[in-house]
């Protein structure tokens, strides 16, 4: 069996994708995991699961600890060779607990899942950006585990039918105990949708100043600003939905002009997939323009105003 | 108090050149230095032991080499280290397994410390993994931990929202890059830690399993990056001018 587990709907609907491919090739089933709530059970089975289980659980909020010992049941229950985990931070906790335990192999990450040699292979971005790793699993269990965006969920299909089966499943007790959980500071953009992004970096003196950026987002019609990892992590200047790279979000906009940014390999893993790169910096040496399609070299105090005209009178 | 820090040795991944022709990165004679976030993990372990007293000790699966890295973290303020030669082939499954055979062996710990990835391979995985073979809870991705007598607090960032939990010890907690500034050691640090152990520790001495791992890597492929380039400079009006003409000629100015 192929196993799809994540806490996000929309993950769990781009995996089933993935999962029915390799089950295709396989001859196994796909099951879809959800923990607790049963609302989109339907939905999965429109999307590509041959068998939902829903797993009733007492716990409503996620400890990796319990959903592990959940999962773990379900493994024992329906022999699952291939499991695959959306990969946000929950997921991420979740497979590596779950590998240990299994004492499985588990890939995080993934960009490219598929079957070579017999062997279920993976492709993903290591050493910050500067190459993907190929690996292929020894033995199963095999869990791996893949971002947002990576497939798209396959269209709605009303006659796929399948099973729901709704169970109490054994699970660990956590001696953990969530306190509070509290919603951060989000402005609800979404860079990863975003056809065009204006990002800003340290180069900016201070955060008043980011309106420069804004503005230009706007001419182009994008109004979405990005930034690098200071700007949010560290300056707090934006929230955290604006963080594009490594460890923030990964964005693939038709243009993407990175202002004040010096264009760390880190920042560079986040968007360099993007049609097209502009990059505004004062130094003529910064690393962005390596990476840039279109760059110039200037105060961006100066530039960013002018180019704002510049295009307003374009685009009339 | 007893505290862990997991502390790899990596390549520094900025200093990583690529082959012109393969446009595969070339990985030997890149500069080593201990991955950031396990300094993070470290400085937060220091912090907990200013306040609750306690012995902080290293855990490095690495190549001999990796003690020089060490010795830094000795001259911060960790009190002993122990590195593991991995055997030839090790994957996570076995390497994990060789860090939680290596905690059992020195037999107590409160706190475990690593962190939330590391920065050549970020898979953010080891610390949930010996979170699992020793049976304990884990705290991920932590912000802030503040640690009492007899619990610990933190703070998950989960980027959209953060979690504040609570857990007796022993417990692991990986730690994000902006939970502290690590300390740089003062020279009269640097010279007190020379007297501080590392021990080696054979992979024998922490398993008697025998560790087969689950993945092969296949191959380290390039990423080739084709970019146009093109920098305008000297005047100003002129750049900006060029600048957006090629915008609409590549067609994004719709
Ligand atoms: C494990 C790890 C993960 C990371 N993940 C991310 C990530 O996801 N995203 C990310 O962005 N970073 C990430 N980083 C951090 C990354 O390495 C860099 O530190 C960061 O991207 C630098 O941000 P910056 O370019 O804004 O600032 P700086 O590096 O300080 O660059 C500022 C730039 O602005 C230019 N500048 C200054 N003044 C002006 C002016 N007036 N006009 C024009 N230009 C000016 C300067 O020349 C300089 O190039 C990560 C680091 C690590 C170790
Ligand atoms: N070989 C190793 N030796 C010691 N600690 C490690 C090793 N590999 C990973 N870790 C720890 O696990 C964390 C996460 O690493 P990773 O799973 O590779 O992203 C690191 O920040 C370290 O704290």
């Amino acid at each position: 069996m192929v196993l799809v587990y994540s806490d996000e709907k929309k993950l769990t609907l781009e995996l089933l994708n993935i999962a029915r491919e390799l089950a295709l090739e396989l001859h196994k089933k796909v099951i879809a995991v959800a923990i607790g709530h049963d609302e989109h059970a339907t939905e999965y089975l429109e999307h590509g699961a041959d068998l939902v289980i829903v797993a009733e659980t007492p716990q409503h909020q996620f400890k990796a600890e319990e959903y592990t010992s959940i999962l773990q049941s379900i493994m024992k229950e329906h022999r699952n060779e291939i499991v695959l985990i959306g990969s946000n931070k929950n997921g991420k906790e979740l497979a590596g607990r779950l590998a240990s335990k299994l004492d499985a192999g588990c890939v995080m990450d993934c960009t490219k899942v598929y079957i070579h040699d017999k062997k279920l292979t993976t492709e993903r971005i290591v050493y910050s950006g500067n190459a993907i790793a190929v690996e292929q699993f020894t033995s199963p269990p095999q869990i791996v585990t893949i971002p947002s965006k990576v497939f798209d969920p396959l269209p709605k299909n009303p006659n796929h039918k399948g099973e729901i089966i709704k169970k109490k499943f054994d699970s660990e007790h956590s001696p953990s105990k969530i306190l509070k959980v509290q919603e951060m500071k989000s402005e609800g953009v979404n860079v990863e949708d975003a056809q065009i992004i204006v990002s800003c970096g340290r180069g900016f003196k201070k955060k008043e100043d980011i309106k420069l950026v804004s503005e230009l987002a706007d001419v182009l019609k994008g109004r979405t600003v990005g930034c690098s990892r200071p700007i949010a992590a560290d300056l707090k200047w934006l929230s955290e939905d604006h963080w594009i790279g490594l460890s923030g979000h990964k964005v693939k906009p038709k243009l993407y002009v990175a202002c004040g940014i010096s264009g760390q390999i880190q920042h560079i893993a986040g968007m360099r997939d993007s049609g097209v790169i502009v990059a505004i910096n004062k130094d003529p040496e910064a690393l962005i323009f390596k990476s840039a399609d279109y760059g110039i070299v200037g105060d961006l105090y100066e530039v960013l105003p002018k180019l704002t005209s510049a295009i307003k009178e374009k685009m009339g | 108090m007893n505290i862990i820090v997991c502390a790899k040795q990596v390549v520094d991944v900025a200093e990583i050149k690529v082959d012109s022709s393969t446009k595969k990165p070339i990985l030997v004679g890149v500069p080593q230095k201990i991955s950031d976030m396990d300094k993070n993990a470290l400085e937060e372990a220091i912090k907990v032991k200013e306040k609750h007293g306690g012995k902080i000790t290293i855990l490095t699966v690495g190549a001999p080499d990796a003690k020089e890295r060490m010795k830094e973290l000795l001259a911060m303020g960790a009190d002993e280290g122990v590195l593991i030669p991995p055997p030839e082939h090790a994957d996570y499954h076995v390497i994990a397994h060789l860090l939680a055979g290596a905690m059992k062996k020195i037999g107590s710990y409160d706190i475990i410390f690593c962190g939330e990835a590391s920065i050549d391979m970020f898979s953010g995985q080891m610390g949930p993994r010996i979170a699992g073979l020793l049976n304990i809870p884990q705290i991920t991705y932590a912000q802030q931990v503040t640690v009492e007598q007899n619990k610990v607090v933190a703070e998950r960032n989960l980027g959209e929202k953060a979690v504040i939990i609570e857990s007796p010890f022993p417990v692991l907690i990986t730690v994000t890059k902006e939970i502290n500034q690590p300390r740089l050691p003062s020279l009269m640090a640097i010279l007190a830690s020379s007297s501080k152990p590392i021990h080696e520790w054979p992979a024998t001495d922490v398993t008697t399993e025998a560790l087969v791992p689950k993945l092969q890597t296949m191959d380290i492929k390039g990423i080739p990056m084709q970019r146009k380039n093109i920098i305008y400079q000297n005047d100003l009006d002129q750049s900006v001018g060029k600048l957006v003409d090629e915008l609409a000629k590549v067609g994004v100015l719709r």
